[in-house]
């Protein structure tokens, strides 16, 4: 399974992934102090220039993973010009792309393992209830089975296209829910057999 | 402890595999992502803590930087942007929609079907519109009106829940955990 880390290796792959994570939740807390389009223009410049110092792909790859917000722009770009307010529309959408490329840069210079592990840590207050290996366990178990589960998925509805005609529609998803439920008792009974999920 | 384990890790993958599914297949026509029906079959078979406890451990896993919320987005910036409320509502929505699944007599159906629309849109989207509202700078008001534009895929949603959990049951009256 493909993860939302940047193969272009760059300077901030290099980071921690703890300090990171600090500065990113700061920054995007002091985002929603500010409220004028000017001072706010600095973060969303600073985050361009951040995807820009990975080079060109990098970059294009950022700006991909904004794609998503579009409809927000034009839903506050209209609602503002509607409201003859394009100043409050530029901070709302100023701050929201700055809050959100930041964010996506920190995933994106930052590989998986390193993030359960920062996850595994920040649960261990938690330990005496959630041991971090059962953590561990639970994390590495639905990224084993996400793609077992699509595959299955696919079986359902290839055999219910050999018998149908029309498509398949929510009725695939009983057997699917019922072997995931099967699948959950196989899984327990082998973790138990090797000495339980500790 | 093991069959917990198991249960709540495989229910987080059926949401993500949920959200991975073409979008035109549930219903004729009417394009909805089934995730947020995950969240619901989550509650109604899996009850309140299970149920909610898998839906965390999706959400971490989305955080950590897997592309598992529908339309293949994810990371920590889906927590910075305008969906967050609904994000952060999940894991309470499922945990109110298994809570009420497990008070009620009424039959599979008729029970996840209403624990679905009190829990998976009821309160997910008090927090989604006020998750909103502080993203997008708007009132409450303005925010809900943003969000009624999901409301009929998610009233499909609550149903097609309530048919799959009574279909369980048919199938197989012990697999719903949430009435065990």
């Amino acid at each position: 399974m493909l993860t939302l880390t940047s193969p272009v290796e760059t300077w901030a792959h290099r980071l921690p992934a703890g300090p990171k994570l600090a500065a990113v939740a700061g920054v995007t807390t002091g985002l929603f102090l500010l409220s004028s389009p000017w001072t706010l223009a600095g973060p969303a410049l600073a985050a361009l220039a951040l995807y820009l110092s990975g080079g060109w792909v990098f970059a294009r790859a950022g700006l991909r993973l904004l794609w998503p917000l579009w409809p927000f722009v034009l839903v506050v770009g209209l609602w503002h010009l509607w409201t003859a307010d394009p100043v409050g529309g530029a901070v709302v959408l100023l701050r929201m792309f700055s809050a959100v490329a930041l964010a996506n840069f920190v995933t994106m210079t930052t590989r998986l393992s390193d993030m359960l592990a920062v996850m595994e840590r920040l649960a261990s207050p938690l330990s005496p209830v959630l041991p971090p290996r059962r953590l561990a366990l639970a994390f590495a178990l639905v990224i084993r089975s996400i793609p077992v589960m699509v595959e299955r998925m696919d079986q359902i509805r290839q055999s219910w296209s050999a018998r149908a005609p029309r498509r398949p529609r929510w009725r695939v998803l009983v057997p699917a829910v019922l072997a995931a439920l099967d699948d959950a008792d196989r899984v327990a009974d082998a973790l138990r057999a090797r000495g339980g999920s500790g | 402890m093991e069959r917990n384990l198991t249960h709540i890790a495989l229910f987080a993958a059926l949401i993500a595999v949920l959200g991975l599914i073409p979008k035109i297949d549930l219903a004729s026509g009417v394009p909805i992502t089934a995730q947020s029906m995950g969240i619901m079959l989550c509650g109604a078979v899996l009850g309140a803590r299970r149920g909610a406890l898998a839906v965390l451990l999706f959400l971490a896993l989305v955080a950590a930087g897997l592309p598992l919320l529908s339309g293949g987005r994810g990371g920590i910036g889906v927590f910075a942007g305008p969906s967050v409320g609904f994000l952060v509502g999940f894991p309470v929505a499922a945990f109110v929609t298994g809570w009420f699944m497990e008070r009620t007599t009424l039959s599979p159906m008729v029970a996840a079907t209403a624990a679905s629309v009190i829990g998976g849109i009821g309160v997910l989207y008090v927090f989604g519109i006020i998750g909103m509202s502080m993203v997008l700078d708007k009132t409450l008001g303005e925010a809900a009106f943003l969000s009624a534009a999901f409301l009929p895929g998610d009233a499909i949603k609550a149903v097609i829940a309530g048919l799959v959990t009574q279909s369980l049951s048919r199938m197989r009256p012990a697999s719903l955990l949430s009435r065990a």
